[in-house]
């Protein structure tokens, strides 16, 4: 056992960390307690961003409310932190207005089942453009650990201090049932499970959801005495079951019971703005006028910052 | 100033209703992003826009509700595109967090409301005005933002370009308050050519990324914006927040956060507010009015001329801000204010703060469900010249 | 130190012989999570018994020589603190 020289010294400047260029190192130390899950998913997130290819100026990133919902702020890409449920009906007007960007909600199981879940099955029929990521950590972190949609039957939260005996949502059979064009969930011992499922769904269109299992370790591994963010962490590696083509009953989840993950649906079907586009055009041939994307208008009224742009147009209604 | 892209200007003479004049107020304005959810008497205005937009290069969706609808138009806005929702009072109740949101992360957008009868499901099909407080006060917090009044369908026509052009010069929300009665009276409209239409641009910043900071404020206390995807990678949030938009969390922020956006149109209330004036200048007597009141209201105010008292009539385009500099002037000159108002009593709280008892202020109630009988107003004016 | 097993073990590792990256820690970062120790495949860290600014144990690398560079402590870190660069990526990323 040889101690070498490769010991780290803050002292000394070090390299930059790798992932720099994607989030707001300014903003570090982040909010988010030790043992938290959610850094996970956002390092996988800047490392799916990397393996795209993507630059931050092709996406935007929205988040509601809630530990979750800080994420937003610690992305560096144009970055909008929004109200309590809202990130997707938020996201859906820069969706329709700039198709040519891709367009990432990242938020709380709360944030996005509960107070925005008619947003969220609504966003997912019409099949929307964007990427839904969902940190799921089974309860309210933010305002304390409060009874969640997710928390299992049996788990403790403060509004339900004798352990809840709601049925909790499967986020991904609900995605499914709504008609998500991608779906998938693992837990963020799944690093490069996530990273790969992030790096496809990026590159996809239409509604795309990804949930991810994490620890919230203060609030709800404390109170269900499950230890640390750390136990829980082992708790994914020993319990959860890779199940590519697993049926929705499987995908329910009990208290600390096996946890089913993998990529459920991935399927091609026309986003909103085609299905819009595909049937103006059909009904109102040559009286049908494309709708003209906030980069148009940008580009027309704008007379610019020096600094050259990439100004390649896709298809601009291919939302 | 530009002018407006004739793609969505219908030039010409139009017999419409208020709502529909509204909704080619916003084609004519550049509004291309529309996010909706259909309450009555305000569908029409989504339902012309759902008819046009495809014609005009615009995007229209419905909604799955109203907390959606606006926050899909801060989106819309946020990517580029003038946005506009519509609603009544149910649903202008459920708008209220997200207009807060749009206040606070300052983005031009434009939300009507035709007023019904309330409180909750109230007269769906009736008019009234008592949601003008609830405009002004509705979101939680210490806030401005700007309220206008039509009260014809031409001015719902010409209003709804004014209230796109503040929202981009002063990047607010702004409210247009209309009513049940002026949303479906049909009366002459007249479009001009676009070439006569005068809109106001957003105002994106020419500095790089690097020397922008998305909240620091020009010289009339408003921040440029970023297009998104350019390079400037901001980040906006509903929190209180520094200069470069992010999060921070103190008295002293807070101070300087949200005291910059009360004095931004605070301060610019004069270049903000418009009041239209009718026979002030001999006036012991002033009948304050807004909206379809201030048309109940002119025969009231002619009968009386023509009995020889002398009252005149201000009405207020621009509810909020309101024009106080220009009550607390005309208080020491006149005798008595008198406000109708299809409420209880909301509007003339403001008018009789500002009166500030050098001059008296009568309320001329209506619960709503229909308009003013102008006898009642004449009578008032009687009262008070007594 | 237990040499954890959560990780696949990297095919060739018995053959690897030379440290493949070098481990950085940006100490007052860290939060002391523990998770980077732990699923390290290779046991290439321990918990310190140091207090950083914030009073956390930021990881120490023991055994800087077994590093296959697999890059799953940078992206298990919640905290950006830890991340593991091969030569090229040092020169790139120099300060
Ligand atoms: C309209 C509204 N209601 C309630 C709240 C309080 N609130 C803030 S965060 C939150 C829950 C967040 O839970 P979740 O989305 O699961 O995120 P987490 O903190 O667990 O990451 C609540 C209820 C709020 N901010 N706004
Ligand atoms: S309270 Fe829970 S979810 Fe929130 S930052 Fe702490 S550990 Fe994470
Ligand atoms: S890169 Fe990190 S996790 Fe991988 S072997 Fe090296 S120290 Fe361990
Ligand atoms: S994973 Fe990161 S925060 Fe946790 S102990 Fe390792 S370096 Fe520290």
């Amino acid at each position: 056992m040889t101690v070498t020289e490769v010991k780290p010294d803050t002292t000394r400047k070090i390299p930059e960390h790798p992932k720099s260029l994607l989030l707001r190192m300014d903003r570090m130390p982040h909010i988010w307690c030790s043992r938290c899950g959610i850094g996970i998913t956002v390092g996988c997130f800047a490392s799916a961003m990397e393996k795209t290819g993507l630059s931050p100026d092709d996406i935007t990133v929205t988040s509601g409310i809630g530990c979750t919902g800080r994420v937003a702020g610690y992305v560096k890409a144009d970055s909008f932190h929004t109200t309590h449920g809202r990130a997707i009906p938020f996201t859906v007007g820069l969706a329709l207005t700039r198709p040519d960007l891709k367009h990432v909600v990242f938020s709380g199981d709360g944030d996005l089942i509960s107070i925005g879940g008619n947003h969220f099955i609504h966003a997912a029929r019409r099949n929307q453009n964007m990427l839904v990521i969902c940190v799921n950590n089974f309860t309210y972190a933010m305002t304390g650990g409060q009874l969640a949609p997710t928390t299992p039957v049996t788990a403790r939260a403060t509004t339900a201090p004798y352990g809840s005996f709601e049925r909790p949502f499967s986020l991904p059979t609900l995605a499914i049932s709504a008609g998500a064009s991608y779906v998938a969930r693992w837990t963020s011992l799944h690093i490069r499970r996530i990273t790969d499922s992030m790096t496809e769904a990026l590159q996809r269109r239409g509604f795309r959801f990804i949930e991810i299992i994490a620890p919230c370790s203060t609030i709800y591994a404390r109170r269900n005495k499950l230890g640390t963010g750390l136990d829980l962490m082992k708790y994914y590696y020993e319990n959860s079951v890779i199940d590519h083509n697993a049926s929705v009953d499987d995908l329910d989840i009990g208290f600390q019971s096996k946890i089913v993950v993998g990529k459920f649906v991935d399927k091609d079907r026309p986003s909103y703005g085609k299905s819009m586009h595909e049937h103006f055009r059909k009904v109102l041939g040559n009286k049908y006028q494309p709708p003209v994307s906030g980069k148009m208008e940008i580009d027309k009224s704008w007379s610019g910052c020096t600094e050259s742009q990439d100004t390649t147009v896709t298809d601009e209604v291919q939302s | 100033m530009v002018q407006a892209d004739p793609v969505g200007v219908l030039t010409g003479t139009h017999y419409l209703d208020g709502d529909h004049a509204a909704a080619e107020g916003a084609c004519s304005a550049g509004c291309r992003f529309f996010a909706g959810y259909p309450i009555t008497p305000s569908t029409e205005v989504a339902e012309r826009v759902a008819l046009r937009f495809p014609l005009i290069g615009g995007t229209f969706i419905q909604m799955e509700d109203e907390l959606a609808s606006i926050a899909a138009v801060l989106g819309g806005s946020w990517g580029g595109l003038k946005s506009m929702t519509v609603t009544s009072g149910p649903g202008f109740s459920l708008m209220m967090e997200n207009i807060g949101l749009g206040v606070m992360m300052e983005v031009p957008c434009v939300v009507i409301n035709v007023q019904r009868g309330g409180p909750s499901t109230g007269l769906p099909t009736l008019p009234a005005q008592a949601d003008m407080m609830q405009a002004r006060w509705g979101s939680h917090g210490d806030y401005e933002l700007i309220a206008l009044s039509p009260n014809s369908p031409q001015e719902c026509f010409d209003l709804t370009i004014e209230s796109f052009n503040l929202s981009e010069q002063w990047r607010v929300p702004v409210l247009v308050m209309m009513d049940e009665c002026i949303g479906h009276m049909t009366e002459r409209v007249v479009i001009p050519e676009a070439g006569e239409i005068e809109l106001v641009e957003r105002r994106y910043t020419n500095l790089n990324p690097d020397d922008y900071l998305p909240y620091k404020p020009c010289e009339d206390l408003v921040p440029e914006m970023a297009p998104i995807g350019y390079g400037y990678r901001f980040h906006t949030t509903g929190l209180t927040h520094d200069e470069r938009g992010y999060p921070s969390m103190n008295a002293e922020t807070q101070q300087r956060c949200v005291g910059r956006l009360l004095d931004k149109i605070n301060l610019n209330r004069d270049e903000i507010i418009h009041v239209d004036k009718h026979y002030l200048d001999d006036a012991d007597i002033v009948v304050v009015s807004y909206g379809i009141s201030s048309r109940v209201a002119i025969p009231a105010v002619e009968k009386a001329r023509r009995e020889g008292i002398k009252v005149g009539e201000l009405r207020l385009v621009t509810v909020w801000p309101f024009p106080e500099k220009l009550i607390r002037e005309l208080a020491g000159n006149v005798k008595a204010f008198i406000m109708p108002e299809i409420n209880h009593g909301q509007v003339v709280l403001e008018l009789e703060r500002c009166a500030g008892g050098r001059a008296e202020t009568r309320l001329v109630k209506h619960a709503g469900g229909w308009v003013h009988d102008p006898e009642t107003i004449y009578e008032a004016i009687r009262e008070a010249a007594k | 130190m237990p040499e954890s097993n959560y990780w696949r073990k990297p095919f060739d590792a018995d053959k690897v012989k030379s440290p493949d990256g070098t481990v950085y820690v940006i100490k007052d970062r860290c939060k002391g999570c523990g998770f980077c120790v732990e699923f390290c495949p290779r046991g290439v860290l321990v918990l310190s018994t140091e207090f950083n600014r914030k009073g956390y144990h930021p990881p120490e690398v023991i055994h800087p020589d077994r590093c296959v560079n697999c890059d799953l402590c940078e992206r298990i870190c919640p905290e950006f603190a830890i991340y593991c660069l091969n030569q090229e990526e040092i020169i790139e990323l120099a300060p």
